[in-house]
């Protein structure tokens, strides 16, 4: 391999997506679909280790350095973008496209950053780009993706804070594994988390990726938090808090979206819910752990896409997102339905989808490190996914009752992109070999023993039982639920109005004074320096002459009397 | 869109298919669990390894889990345009 051949794998992406707005609509299409392979292709030749090295600012950077990991998610990332982009295929708005791809492009950057400068400049390239992402939703996502961006940004300067203190403290900005020794490595964990969804600040990601078009949820729910997940693996492998954190966010993501109305709010609860997941896993730190992390990001960034995509079908030619606005689609959409059933059951792990041969290293690595309650916490909650994600999403939106509506099939692009995708979903849950083959460390794992299956079957089954007999206390309501969000969108817009009203008696005071003030003001210069007034006409010589004898014959006077 | 006649009911929604349904699933539920008495078991932490044990962690888990959520959800629901005003 010579260095020549040795390109940043997501410059093809972002080079793709600044070319897209200059494209017509033919060859949009097709620069659409074929960066993102030209960007597979790239991943795959990249070498292990440092490819590229630049002098920075004194600092030895390396912004294309592989490994097993970084292909892992490169490859990932690049397919997504694929089937992201065969699925918004008719999307009209070009923008939602150039910069999904700068998007994915990004977030190709930071797995292949071997420096942490490299890795803060893609991060805040993906930042820029997703809220261009949830702009393109329409007027109603601008609100929405302000908040986004002011999360991002302020994770952001909380990453940069801990890489300058980290590079401060050692002199080198070559990003490998850490711990949690010092401050700005604390800070950078924090604003990695920031991204990844973690409790407390999860809301901007309910708040702000189903405000996105119908197209741009599928590419938003693949990258930012997946990123996060990858940079936590490489960087924070064995933190213990990562471990509570994580489990933090998969009740979370359970409950919230138990209350839930809106489908893709579901689904972007769920997203919470299962990131969760994989930090829990980094958080036990062991090879299973990591790789089980590892894996999970795979399949889900497939069977998240999956579910975003069968929701965004049916929002693509209903126009409607509420569950109680849906149900019985099932008449009409027999392919959507399908597709999203697929990945309702991946994202439950059940056996023979993909869910199944990721989640399970998890739970089974938490087994082998003898970690008792995170064991029986993982296990109730992948009953709770099935009961939120697995039936809800499904069973609300494609049965229930019959809503009345009865949409076709979205176009042919959109079902391909599902078809593609279930496809991937069942292959790797059948077929493990060749995903865990391209895992960090060789896993010493296999998912199918009876014991393994039966336990999940009946983790499963039962908790659709429960979902059916406790049916009448799941019936959504017109409501949304309060979330840390309200610090910012209500508690502080509050507290600035009571300051408002407070400062008013003073500042209507002090208005009413300026104003008065500006009358008799402009009362007094017309008077005074006016064209007639007296000191802005023009005098006689004669009156200058003898003011001139007045002043000095004063002068006199008083030098004359003091002397 | 086309509209169908309201009489044509779809076999699925047919009240005696989903009787049907019910008793199918009864008969994989109990056979899921008579499964776990013929299996090896392999348990880290004991109780894990009991017959059953997945099908009632599994419902208990559920019907703890909406319960929290309904008492979440009488604390923090909040009507839909709650923020926009």
């Amino acid at each position: 391999m010579t260095t020549s051949l040795l390109l940043p794998p997501g410059l093809a992406l972002i080079a793709g997506g600044a070319l897209l707005p200059l494209l017509g609509p033919r060859l949009r299409s097709v620069a659409l679909l074929l960066a993102p392979l030209v960007a597979l292709w790239l991943v795959w030749q990249v070498p292990d280790g440092t490819g590229l090295g630049v002098s920075f600012l004194g600092l030895e950077l390396a912004p294309v350095r592989g490994d097993r990991l970084s292909r892992l998610f490169g490859t990932v990332f690049a397919g997504m973008s694929f089937a992201g982009g065969l699925f918004a295929l008719g999307q009209a708005r070009t923008s939602e496209l150039a910069a999904a791809l700068v998007y994915a492009g990004a977030a190709i950057g930071v797995c292949f950053a071997g420096d942490l400068i490299t890795l803060f400049v893609c991060w805040e390239l993906m930042a820029v780009a997703s809220t261009l992402v949830i702009w393109a939703g329409g007027p109603e996502a601008r609100a929405a993706g302000l908040r986004y961006a002011i999360v991002h940004l302020l994770g952001g300067v909380l990453l940069m804070a801990g890489i300058a203190g980290e590079v401060a403290a050692t002199g080198s900005a070559l990003f490998g594994r850490m711990d949690l020794s010092s401050v700005p490595r604390g800070l950078m964990l924090t604003g990695v988390l920031v991204n990844a969804g973690a409790v407390p600040t999860s809301a901007w990601l309910p708040d702000a990726y189903p405000r996105a078009s119908w197209s741009g949820m599928v590419f938003l729910s693949a990258f930012t938090t997946k990123t996060a997940v990858y940079v936590l693996l490489r960087g924070f492998p064995g933190t213990e808090l990562l471990v509570w954190v994580g489990l933090a966010m998969v009740f979370y993501g359970i409950v919230y979206a138990i209350l839930e109305n809106d489908m893709r709010r579901i689904l972007a609860y769920s997203i919470v819910n299962q990131v969760g997941f994989m930090v829990t896993g980094i958080g036990i730190g062991t090879d299973l752990a990591l790789n089980g992390a590892a894996a999970h990001a795979f399949t889900h960034i497939i069977y998240k896409a999956l579910l975003l995509m069968s929701a965004g079908s049916v929002l693509f030619m209903t126009g409607k997102h509420k569950c109680t606005d849906l149900g019985g689609l099932f008449r009409t959409m027999p392919v959507t339905t399908i597709c999203g059933i697929i990945g309702a059951l991946s994202i439950s792990s059940f056996p023979l989808t993909s869910g199944f041969v990721s989640k399970s290293m998890i739970s089974e690595a938490a087994a082998e490190s003898h970690l008792a309650i995170v064991w029986f916490l993982l296990a109730a909650a992948s009953a709770g996914v099935f009961l939120h994600a697995g039936i809800k999403f499904p069973w609300f939106v494609f049965f229930q009752k019959d809503s009345g509506l009865r949409p076709a099939d979205p176009p042919w692009n959109m079902q391909l992109a599902m078809a593609l995708c279930a496809l991937l979903c069942v292959g790797l849950g059948v077929l493990p070999a060749p995903l865990y083959a391209m895992l960090p460390s060789d896993p010493a794992y296999e998912p199918y023993t009876a014991a393994h299956v039966v336990f999940q079957l009946q983790l499963l089954l039962f908790s659709g039982l429960a979902f059916f007999l406790m049916l009448g206390w799941l019936q959504r309501t017109l409501t949304i639920t309060l979330d840390a969000d309200w610090l910012w969108r209500r508690f502080a817009w509050s507290v600035a109005h009571v300051a408002t009203i407070s400062v008013k008696p003073v500042s209507s005071a002090l208005g009413s004074w300026r104003r008065r003030a500006r009358v008799t003001g402009r009362v007094y210069l017309r008077r005074y320096h006016g064209p007639t007034g007296t000191l802005g006409r023009t005098w006689p010589t004669g009156a200058m002459a003898l003011g001139t004898i007045l002043l000095l014959g004063g002068y006199l006077l008083i030098f004359f009397t003091m002397g | 869109m086309r509209d169908r006649p309201s009489g044509d009911e779809h076999w699925l929604v047919r009240s005696s298919t989903i009787r049907r349904l019910w008793a199918g699933a009864g008969v994989v539920l109990a056979l899921v669990v008579a499964l776990d008495l013929v299996i090896d078991h392999h348990p880290y932490f004991g109780i894990d390894g009991t017959p059953g044990f997945g099908a009632w962690f599994g419902f208990g888990a559920c019907v703890v889990l909406v319960l929290v959520a309904k008492a979440l959800g009488a604390l923090l629901k909040r009507p839909e345009a709650y923020y926009d005003d």
